[in-house]
């Protein structure tokens, strides 16, 4: 268990079963041969290569082949043991190492950090690399799964572009699109400036000439600054157009807390977005979703914003790869249960799951819905469930005030009004800013605080 | 006045014609010249004839404005040299990007003026598609938001392989128009720094009016706009906006270079809002009599009519093309007045491309609910 904390920025709320996490063994890290200057001299011969257009056309969109200034988008992030043991020694959470180093600012830190582990565990993807034969169900993490959902929409549209801050070599601060960049090229995965209006803005405009652009923003605090091109454009872009025009955008965002990050790097902004017409909203809470619906939100028509627990991004769970039974704004129950209805999505449904178990054993049941969609969202599980139960608590990271949990209490006391038979309970983030993550613990909703809320639900 | 005279022609601007009329290219204008022998007879009849009716068209729908007929008019008097002069710089396959003044750029693209006064007027946000009205895109009401979609447009050609083939029949280019007050907004920043980063085939048509509603340019920028360019490490030219035929010239040349392959360029057309920034504004709070006048002496209308004379172009021309502004405006007034409200489904309608349960939801109940009013009556 410590080694696994030790390992990831992740995961105060654990998992049921501690075969769901990745393991990482320091043996991997030995064996894994290649360095960071390996890796760009093999995806520059693969690029140019590769190269489709002659270069004066799309001269902007061509990586330098020069490798010495290539490496400069890539983190030095050389293993140094000395300097690991002298941050131990400044007592630096081993997991804020891990944290900073995956957020790619190893770069900018004055220590060097060890590479981060999923970076050096992760197969590494190569276009030519064979896979193994492998069957229906795969187990993959979160972040494993975009990543295969990523790579399949790209191989299988080709006006399917990734666009993002740190996304083609480095394969995004997270890892998510690894390898897409060296087997799609430059043209299709977009190392943008540093600007997330510009990012959205330029989407808006590639939308209109018929490309489907995916923009992944850094971090959940980071995606204000594209807020008017999102709100004030992109929402009411086919609107304003009569539906001349489809704005089919997906922003990836990686969000919430648990990670042990510094500030904005922990936020849950998604009812700004569900409260504005013309946009989608998603969050998947585990891999077989993760891999599906982003494929789903890329096939939209509709601009969708999908949200990724990036505290899950490393939980392995099973995928099926040749069987997709929800559609895109599908809840699900994710355990059946009879006393009392619980409702999340994104990371906090591991949180009930595991809340379910502690409830179970003290002979109390809980029914799990994962929402997966929280714009729209679909309430017919939802309400079917509370005329069983008759007790609805709901369970987000985000403030509570004005948020996706009001919305759906107040939409189950519209319509389930006489199968209540206590009041709709919230369970949420304080209306506070998010804290400092040493006390995010406290901040952020967990198994007993959920028990606490099932507790007062089951008193009435 | 004769203030406005060559003395005070700024030695870092591109200009064709003197505030008189006189063709007599300044020393920046060297370059341009050749882009002039494109231009047929006809052309130069067609920039005063379009300039001319833009202006007439513009105080009509004022008039109609003042009358209760529109919620809002935009003037465009005193910028129809920077407009029709850019305008007709690009292709058809171009694609234009306009900010919400450009008028007669839309006309000269084959939009029905009466298109945009529906918009005003409240009937619609929009009011055309563009892929049907000469890539003119819709009005962007957000300063700069429609910088950055010109150049994501521009980065789209690139990626089609649409731009540098060497057949400038077939190379696509944009030109986004914006005002010296966007160009203190971050998106016009970004804009320029995602063009110059992917070497987008676009121009940055940057009209200088001198006024963002009541706040003057020195306000905006310290420095000249056009010197901005090479901070983003694109080229930067200021052309004199009220001279039609710099405008053209100018503007002709960078969408050749963009069409080519060369990049971005921008451009700072010098012009002046002589009307209100919209019928809501009075400009008489913030700036002197004494500027307007002098900008008046610089009229774009005037300066170019006196060259046309001197070539010898004809009284007959000038009468029959104030009848035909006068048409045109009588026209568009008329067959305004004729929209009706849409009905209700616009507001429900286009929300999303796919069903949406909510909205779906939320139309049924709202036909419900107007219905009942119909059979409470009957």
């Amino acid at each position: 268990m410590s080694d696994v904390n030790q390992s990831y920025p992740v995961i105060d709320d654990r998992p049921e079963n501690e075969d769901d996490i990745v393991e990482v063994h320091e043996a991997e890290l030995i064996d894994e041969p290649s360095t960071a200057e390996d890796e760009i001299v093999v995806e520059d011969a693969v690029v140019v290569d590769d190269e489709p257009e002659p270069a004066d056309i799309t001269a902007g969109f061509t990586v330098n082949a020069d490798p010495d200034a290539a490496l400069g988008d890539v983190p030095k992030t050389e293993f140094d043991g000395e300097a690991a043991e002298q941050i131990a020694a400044e007592e630096i959470a081993a997991e804020q190492i891990a944290a900073e180093s995956v957020a790619g600012y190893a770069a900018e830190a004055p220590v060097e950090a060890e590479p981060a582990p999923e970076q050096a565990a992760a197969p590494v993807h190569t276009p030519d690399a064979p896979r193994a034969p492998e069957g229906p169900i795969v187990s993959l993490p979160l972040g494993k799964a975009i990543n295969r959902g990523l790579r399949d929409a790209l191989a299988n549209d080709p006006k399917v572009l990734l666009m993002g801050e740190d996304i083609g070599p480095l394969g995004g601060v997270y890892r998510v699109t690894e390898g897409l960049h060296a087997e799609f090229g430059p043209q299709r995965v977009l190392d943008t400036p540093l600007a997330e209006s510009g990012i959205l803005g330029t989407a808006i405009g590639l939308a209109m000439r018929g490309y489907r652009p995916v923009c992944e923003i850094q971090f959940d605090g980071f995606i204000f600054p594209a807020f008017d091109q999102i709100t004030t454009q992109l929402s009411r872009m086919r609107n304003r157009h009569e539906g001349t025009v489809t704005m089919p955008i997906v922003i990836r965002v990686p969000y919430g807390g648990h990670i042990g990050s510094i500030e904005h790097h922990s936020e849950s902004p998604e009812a700004y977005f569900a409260h504005t017409p013309g946009l989608r909203v998603v969050a998947p809470s585990n891999s077989h979703d993760a891999y599906w619906m982003i494929q789903e939100a890329i096939a939209s028509d509709d601009p969708v914003l999908f949200f990724e627990p990036k505290s899950r991004y490393f939980v392995k769970s099973e995928i099926n790869l040749t069987e997709n039974a929800s559609p895109l704004h599908s809840a699900r129950v994710a355990r059946a249960g009879t006393d009392v209805t619980v409702v999340a999505y994104g990371a906090m449904v591991s949180t009930l799951l595991h809340a379910a178990d502690l409830a179970a054993e003290e002979g109390k049941s809980l029914e799990v819905i994962d929402l997966r969609s929280v714009s729209p969202i679909d309430f017919t599980p939802v309400l079917d469930s509370v005329r069983k139960t008759g007790r609805l608590v709901v369970v987000q990271e985000a403030a509570g005030n004005a948020s996706v949990g009001s919305e759906i209490a107040a939409t189950v006391a519209e319509r389930a009004f006489y199968s209540l038979e206590a009041p709709v309970i919230r369970v949420s983030g304080f209306d506070t800013p998010y804290p400092p993550s040493k006390v995010e613990g406290m901040f952020l909703p967990d198994a007993d605080r959920v028990l606490e809320a099932v507790d007062r639900s089951l008193s009435y | 006045m004769a203030a406005t005279n060559d003395t005070q022609r700024p030695t870092d601007t591109v200009q064709l014609l003197t505030v008189d009329g006189r063709f007599q290219p300044s020393d920046p204008a060297a370059e341009y010249l050749p882009y002039l022998e494109r231009l047929t007879e006809s052309d130069y009849r067609r920039f005063y004839r379009d300039m001319v009716v833009v202006r007439r068209f513009d105080h009509e729908s004022a008039n109609l404005q003042r009358q209760g007929q529109l919620a809002l008019w935009v003037p465009s008097h005193g910028q129809e040299a920077a407009q029709v002069g850019s305008a007709y710089a690009a292709r058809p396959q171009d694609h234009i990007f306009p900010s919400y003044r450009e008028h007669v750029v839309g006309m000269i693209r084959g939009l029905d003026p009466v298109n945009i006064l529906r918009m005003l007027r409240g009937v619609t946000l929009g009011g055309w598609n563009p892929a049907e009205n000469g890539n003119f895109h819709l009005y962007s009401l957000v300063l700069g938001t429609q910088s950055l979609h010109s150049t994501g447009y521009a980065m789209g050609i690139q990626l089609d392989g649409k731009a540098g083939t060497g057949d400038p029949e077939k190379d696509e280019a944009v030109i986004v128009y914006f005002g010296d007050g966007a160009s203190s907004q971050g998106d016009v920043s970004e804009a320029l720094v995602f063009a110059a980063s992917y070497r987008t085939p676009q121009v940055f048509f940057l009209q200088n009016n001198q006024w963002a509603i009541s706040v003057p340019v020195e306000r905006q920028s310290r420095t000249p706009l056009y010197l901005r360019g090479s901070g983003f490490g694109i080229p930067g030219t200021r052309v004199d906006g009220n001279d039609v035929l710099a405008s053209y010239a100018v503007t002709a040349k960078w969408l050749d270079e963009a069409r080519a392959g060369e990049g971005p360029a921008l451009i700072e057309a010098m012009t002046y809002r002589v009307g209100a920034h919209t019928t809501a504004d009075d400009p008489t709070k913030y700036r002197t009599d004494e500027e307007l006048q002098s900008w008046i002496a610089r009229d774009p209308i005037a300066r170019y009519r006196a060259y046309l004379a001197d070539l010898g172009v004809g009284e007959s021309f000038f009468a029959a093309v104030d009848e035909e502004a006068a048409d045109l405006a009588a026209d568009a007034r008329r067959r305004l007045l004729e929209v009706t409200p849409p009905p209700m489904d616009v507001i429900f309608d286009h929300v999303y491309a796919e069903p949406h349960p909510l909205v779906t939801e939320q139309k049924e109940w709202a036909q419900r609910y107007e219905a009942s009013f119909d059979e409470e009556r009957a």
